[in-house]
């Protein structure tokens, strides 16, 4: 295997479990409560930005704690005081409180820390390269993050499968009412599997951050994929959350790596000059963001219900 | 004795401010995104040209004492809104707009202002630009309305490939700029320079990548190494730039830099130590050029909002439209006529609005970033360092423009 294969094959891994580390909280939270959480990437930022704040003072390593548990506790609040008060009024209601709440916190976000971008970088020790390929040195945070994203979803699921609260959750995320007959406190355990679900996003951005950059605009630009992930891995499951998240970091990048016009792809010559000439040449990496997309639209039209999930949406 | 000085200066300004003031100010629409993703370098936009224009006016305005003033309008980096806007603007009798963010949002505005001059005679616009770099603005879409105070796309490519060239190690170089029309324009103008003056540096791709969608560089990165290039030419700004040099350094990817704009905000601030010693820039002023005018102008912008100065072409702008309003008054026909073909003199050496495209030339510089400064961008402690300088003359390039002058 090509050095440039394994090195994508790696990238595409890593941004992958990125995505999935972000997107298993709104499984939760969507597939449970049925609430679009629009504002659920602006967890996401909130941890970045929490988490470059804090590591000013405690260092990197406690930061990445403290700030998801912070962002826990914001997500609590937002599911006590905001959610559960609108919930009455249907899901529209619920969808438009969230809408204005990503708004709300990436001006608060523009308020406190600037327009601009913020220095958060990762420590030194992380920034070294674990190996060295071909030339290209493979950066140890980038194992980091793979490492924790599997971490959390080994957690994730053992919790959900042997827990009596994960039972609970697993029961409420299909049946929420008859939950609620048995005599559970299900508002409850929506703010507890809500906060989890904004931890979970919190934590994604606080390495996040660090690996990419933390700026205002990092909400907005990650917000639409999520959904993608959600939708393509199917409702209630954590795990096709997390195969979709890989499908999609490795489609990207893989389009990236491997380039070419897209009549070469279909084993079609050239398409030569004039008419449809300049759509047949436009190039798989050019069209790479657009894929996740057009995967979420064949998802709803012929299947459903994802990859692993539970019911149709 | 200085204080006294001082007190009657500040006494003398407060008898004679009304009567300045006695005069309507000569308005100036500040039409940038001021809303949606884009909003922070609108607003940056903004700041500049109130501050150069504070400075105007606290010198004693312009034609014998009127004021100038900016209103700002938003153009939500939209040429539809910009249309419509553009038509408000003429009905409250706006003489001059002023624009930089965006050469679709300029086309339409220069389209727009001809439009309406050509239908209102008595009630003409004059458009200043400050930033929209798309080559076609003052060559094939130029307009005798139309005013640019920044270098375009093939003017930067020229000077930015003339310094490239005279590395006689480099080989191989990698050109990797957005899918929109000035990525392209820079892609192409970089090919068809370098082929010219090195023949023998190998351009190993020619990448055109999503306008800021990309969040993780890290699988061109590895395309860059694996093409083995030395260098990296890019027109990207803003993430597109930050992220992919962070990720290069990530990578160990040891390339040289070549951009045009790094020196923006927020990109030193994410580039870090990652872009020290490797990342030139091409631009008309920074912060480490030895000049006590311009620094202490800069250093003054910097006391009051606590950010960088960065765009010195926005001053530059600003003195020449003061020196043909204070030559012809606030008459825009005559204004336009005065500045094409202006020679005004900065404290860098002659710019001049070239008269058959009304494109800017003036002296810029090349820049490597060097913790080896007396100033520095954003707190970080890294800044600009001259390398090369290029005089005004080296920006002028051929131009398609058939200027046709009104009347």
């Amino acid at each position: 295997m090509s050095s440039l294969l394994i090195l994508s094959l790696l990238n595409g891994l890593a941004y992958g479990l990125l995505l999935f580390l972000l997107s298993s909280g709104l499984t939760l939270i969507f597939s449970m409560m049925g609430v679009l959480n629009f504002a659920h990437a602006s967890f996401y930022m909130l941890g970045a930005y929490l988490g470059f704040q804090l590591s000013a003072v405690t260092g990197f390593w406690v930061a990445i704690i403290i700030s998801p548990i912070l962002v826990g506790l914001i997500g609590a609040a937002v599911e006590r005081f905001g959610l559960r008060k609108v919930h009455a009024q249907g899901h529209v209601a619920e969808l438009l409180l969230t809408f204005g709440l990503a708004f709300l916190i990436e001006e608060v976000v523009q308020l406190v820390w600037g327009r601009s971008a913020v220095n958060f970088v990762l420590p030194q020790i992380l920034r070294d390269p674990m190996f060295v390929l071909d030339g290209v040195a493979y950066p140890t945070y980038r194992i980091f993050m793979m490492a924790v994203a599997l971490g959390m979803l080994a957690v994730v699921i053992v919790f959900l499968r042997t827990t009596r609260v994960g039972l609970l959750v697993q029961a409420a995320l299909g049946l929420p009412r008859m939950v609620g007959m048995l005599g559970y406190n299900v508002p409850r355990l929506f703010t507890q599997v809500f906060a989890v679900g904004s931890a979970l996003a919190g934590l994604a951005g606080a390495i996040g951050g660090a690996v990419l950059v933390t700026e205002p605009a990092m909400a907005r630009e990650l917000g639409p994929i999520v959904f993608v992930v959600v939708v393509v891995g199917g409702l209630g499951s954590v795990f096709g959350a997390f195969v979709a998240s890989l499908i999609i970091g490795m489609v990207q990048t893989l389009a990236i790596g491997f380039d070419r016009p897209i009549y070469a792809m279909l084993g079609f010559g050239s398409p030569g000059e004039g008419g449809l000439a300049e759509l047949w040449s436009v190039s798989l990496a050019q069209i790479a963001p657009l894929l996740p997309y057009l995967l979420l639209v064949l998802t709803l039209i012929f299947r459903p219900r994802g990859i692993a999930g539970t019911r149709d949406l | 004795m200085k204080h006294v000085i001082g007190t009657v200066a500040v006494s003398a300004a407060l008898v004679f401010a009304p009567m300045a003031q006695a005069e309507e100010p000569i308005r100036i629409a500040f039409v940038d995104p001021l809303s949606g993703p884009l909003a922070s370098s609108g607003e940056l936009g903004l700041r500049h040209y109130q501050f150069a224009v504070d400075e105007i006016n606290r010198n004693g305005g312009v034609d014998g004492g009127r004021m100038l003033e900016v209103v700002p309008f938003d153009s939500k980096a939209s040429p539809q809104e910009t249309v419509l806007l553009l038509r408000k603007l003429a009905d409250e009798g706006f003489h001059y707009v002023s624009q930089g963010n965006g050469s679709s949002v300029s086309a339409a505005i220069i389209e727009a202002v001809e439009k309406n001059n050509s239908r209102n005679p008595d009630q003409t616009m004059v458009f200043l630009n400050y930033s929209a770099v798309d080559p076609a603005l003052t060559n094939e879409k130029c307009s005798w309305w139309h005013f640019r105070f920044d270098t375009e796309v093939n003017q930067k490519t020229a000077e930015m490939t003339d310094f490239i060239a005279d590395n006689k190690d480099l080989k191989r170089i990698y050109l990797i700029n957005q899918d929109y029309s000035f990525g392209h324009a820079v892609g192409d103008a970089a090919r068809s320079m370098l082929g010219e003056k090195r023949p023998d540096i190998e351009i190993v791709a020619d990448e055109y990548h999503p306008l800021m969608k990309i969040k993780d560089f890290a699988p061109y990165i590895a395309k860059i190494k694996a093409s083995g290039a030395q260098a990296v030419l890019t027109g990207n700004f803003g993430a597109d730039l930050t992220l992919l040099v962070k990720a290069a350094s990530d990578a160990g990817l040891d390339v040289d830099w070549y951009t045009y704009y790094s020196g923006l905000l927020g990109a030193v601030t994410a580039m870090g130590d990652a872009g020290v010693n490797k990342v030139y820039e091409l631009s008309e002023w920074h912060e480490n050029i030895d000049n006590p005018e311009l620094a202490a102008f800069a250093g003054a912008y910097k006391e009051e909002f606590g950010d960088d100065w960065r765009y010195m072409r926005v001053k530059f702008m600003f003195g020449m439209l003061a020196q043909a309003l204070d030559e012809v008054g606030d008459d825009p026909a005559k204004v336009a006529a005065a500045l094409s073909g202006m020679s005004y003199d900065t404290p860098l050496g002659q710019a001049v609005m070239q008269p058959e495209n009304h494109q800017i030339i003036m002296p810029q510089f090349v820049t490597v970033l060097s913790r080896d400064v007396p100033n520095d961008l954003e707190g970080t402690g890294i800044g600009r360092k001259t390398i090369r300088e290029f005089p005004a003359q080296s920006a002028v390039v051929p131009t398609t423009c058939q200027m046709k002058r009104p009347g």
